[in-house]
């Protein structure tokens, strides 16, 4: 779709709302090296959310939004949870359905996409809880990689179903106390991204969202060598700061202090060859288009 | 956007052309073949111009679903694969409709009820899907026999409920199915169930229409909801999300929504009646005694008649075609004269005699049986038998029955 589609007839303009008005003036559609920077300078993908005060997620989905390659394109995926209270006011094509049919949505919908728009790039984004991609959703989520299905996953991990109030979910930590677990969790944090890599996966990456560059660098990445070669996992920390017992502004710190070295949520990539090779390439174009452009600003001044 | 000239009398790249379906279902030739009910659902799949079909074995059902795939390889269906389980199967195919594809399964028994949480939200979703119900039993221990309680779990999902009897309903009705799922005042799916074995794996003669015609593809533009495809502006759908809140706006969205999609149902009756010429089917509605039935045991039925009128005995027959929209009028209609109204069912609870007894006046008339279920067959004899009691007349004893 281009962003022509969106144009407003000139006599419906005023009685257009504001945020599409805004949307069409000034939405990141179609600009190339369109990132986190543009947030607050240009109209974001997403409208005000009634997510928590301070709630990661938030930031994340900002980060996300402002990151895609390819909005104007991308139709995303999400599950039940709180992901889903932020959904309905995101400016890109979006499916809730059920409770961790996420992957399943959205293989028969990037399936369907590639049937009726032959040579055309329509990206398709999963987004959900730990809940829905590593419980309830877990088979779903598994094979959708084996069939090198060609979407990105992305996991928001707050180890534990924050929606519900607090239950223990699979990728909580171990000696966790939470509802459902009321002695504390007595096994360990599913390893998914382990899991991801041996399911298929071509690109592989846990982090927090404390930094929007990084965020933005793996999102680009995931969804291009999704697009090219076949399923990328992200699995992001987004702590749950009610339910950790945290402060509205505490949330950026729990996630720094959680991505040292020796924590849980340390940096951790997997890229698979062919995967590698096209990163390679997209780097070397990019360096060529700097180079042009410079060469162009240096013959005009 | 959709495009605004039409591709009827232009070629599909199989050379097949697109034809009006009203012709091509009415006035076209018919070539009279011998198939079995799976081969007829598949040669139904390479006229009906779909995008994406999604399979899972389950038995009766799996023969279909792998000879669609057969037709995928030969370039009949835009895209097909297997899917891991029925539920996830069935959120695959919303996938695909959400994406603006015609889309087609097949499930049974135990398939329809793990994919079950899947069917009102296909409704709610407005997706018209089509998934062929081959019936079979759901009980433990396990059965893959003929039975068809499954289909009075889907009566109240909010999809299309069709009952095919033979092989050449089958045919005919998922081509016009998705004519009638795919109006914009109804866009929803359709389950089109029939009686597994009996006419999945018997061989009919069906008349096909030529293969070298096959419906006009699905304009997902048509639907009364967007299509997800990033081809319409992505409007906030929403203010503030309905899905958890507790106000009374909240609640009256979500009433509204549910009447909406059982309206559309009800809307679905005028395309359904001009389709099928009709939501039932009546035989001598005059008699007393009559046979009302829907799937298989109607053919039973209408055995059962024959051996009636050897005896002397005149007896009617209503074949309900569709479940859902309900036709409850026709069948007021059918049944005002008769004195005994006789529903057998290859199922133990007997749903289809409680829904005809909801439906008419002077209930006591409804007589639920013969019922047989898990697999047995339905004799003609007993049909016989039971309203030959019911007339108070004397009966010769059927071996098992312990009469």
């Amino acid at each position: 779709m281009s962003k022509e589609r969106i144009k407003i007839s000139e006599d419906l303009y005023d009685i257009m709302p504001s945020d599409y008005q805004d949307l069409v003036k000034s939405a990141t559609y179609g600009k190339e090296d369109r990132g986190w920077k543009d947030i607050g300078n240009s109209k974001e993908l997403i409208e005000q959310h009634s997510l928590c005060a301070g709630c990661p997620e938030s930031m994340a989905f900002r980060y996300i939004l402002a990151s895609l390659p390819n909005p104007e394109d991308t139709v995303m995926v999400g599950s039940t949870g709180c992901t889903s209270l932020v959904f309905p006011m995101v400016a890109v094509h979006n499916i809730h359905s059920l409770f961790g049919n996420q992957n399943a949505i959205a293989s028969g919908l990037k399936r369907a996409l590639s049937v009726r728009f032959p040579g055309r790039t329509k990206d398709v984004v999963v987004l959900a809880g730990d809940g829905a991609t590593v419980d309830i959703g877990l088979d779903m989520t598994l094979q959708a990689w084996f069939r090198q299905e060609k979407f990105t996953t992305i996991c928001f991990d707050n180890e534990l179903y924050a929606n519900t109030g607090g239950q223990e979910s699979g990728l909580m930590q171990k000696g966790f106390v939470a509802k459902m677990a009321p002695v504390g969790k007595l096994f360990d944090k599913v390893r998914l991204p382990e899991i991801a890599r041996e399911s298929g996966c071509h690109y592989v990456v846990q982090c927090t969202v404390s930094k929007p560059s990084l965020v933005e660098k793996v999102v680009r990445n995931a969804v291009m060598i999704a697009r090219e070669i076949g399923p990328t996992y992200l699995q992001l920390y987004t702590p749950c700061i009610l339910e950790i017992g945290k402060n509205s502004m505490e949330g950026l710190q729990e996630m720094r202090d959680s991505e040292k070295p020796t924590e849980r949520f340390a940096y951790k990539e997997y890229v698979s060859e062919p995967a590698k090779q096209l990163l390679a390439e997209i780097a070397a174009k990019d360096k060529e288009k700097k180079a042009a452009a410079k060469q162009l600003a240096s013959q005009g001044a | 956007m959709a495009d605004t000239h039409s591709v009827i009398g232009t070629k599909n790249k199989k050379g097949q052309t697109f034809t009006d379906t009203w012709a091509m279902m009415n006035d076209a030739p018919r070539t009279p073949s011998f198939f079995t009910g799976s081969e007829v659902i598949k040669e139904a799949l390479r006229r009906a111009s779909c995008d994406v079909m999604i399979a899972y074995p389950i038995t009766p059902q799996s023969e279909a679903a792998a000879l669609i795939g057969e037709l995928f390889a030969e370039g009949y269906i835009g895209d097909y694969f297997r899917g891991e389980s029925e539920f996830a199967v069935m959120s695959q195919c919303a996938g695909a409709a959400f994406g603006g594809a015609r889309v087609f399964t097949t499930t049974a028994g135990p398939g329809t009820m793990r994919a079950m949480e899947n069917f009102p939200m296909w409704s709610g979703a407005r997706l018209p899907i089509q998934m062929i119900v081959t019936c079979r039993g759901i009980n433990s221990p396990l059965s893959i026999q003929p039975d068809t309680l499954e289909i009075a779990y889907l009566l109240n999902t909010g999809m299309l409920v069709w009952h095919a009897e033979t092989a050449q309903d089958f045919f005919d009705w998922i081509l016009k199915g998705y004519m009638v799922s795919e109006e914009p005042d109804v866009h929803l799916p359709l389950a089109l169930c029939c009686d597994g074995f009996f006419v999945t794996h018997t061989k009919d003669v069906v008349n096909l229409t030529p293969a070298d015609m096959c419906l006009p593809p699905y304009d997902p533009y048509r639907s009364p909801v967007p299509c997800m495809d990033m081809e319409c502006p992505p409007v906030r759908m929403m203010r503030d999300p309905f899905v958890m809140k507790s106000n009374y706006i909240s609640y009256a969205t979500h009433a509204s929504w549910q009447q909406e999609v059982w309206a559309a149902v009800e809307r679905s009756r005028k395309h359904t009646i001009k389709w099928l010429n009709g939501l039932i089917e009546t035989e001598n509605t005059d008699a007393e005694v009559l046979i009302v039935a829907s799937g298989t045991a109607v053919s039973q039925g209408r055995e059962a008649i024959r051996l009636l009128e050897d005896e002397g005995i005149r007896c009617g027959l209503v074949k309900i075609k569709v479940l859902r929209p309900w036709p409850g009028e026709e069948i007021r209609e059918a049944t005002k004269n008769a004195k005994h109204i006789i529903v057998p069912e290859f199922n133990v609870t007997g749903w289809l005699a409680k829904e005809i007894r909801a439906t008419i006046p002077n209930s006591e008339r409804v007589h639920s049986g013969p019922r047989v279920c898990g697999g047995m067959t339905m004799p003609p004899e007993i049909i016989v038998s039971e309203i030959k009691t019911l007339l108070g007349m004397r009966t010769m004893s059927l071996a098992g029955r312990g009469s």
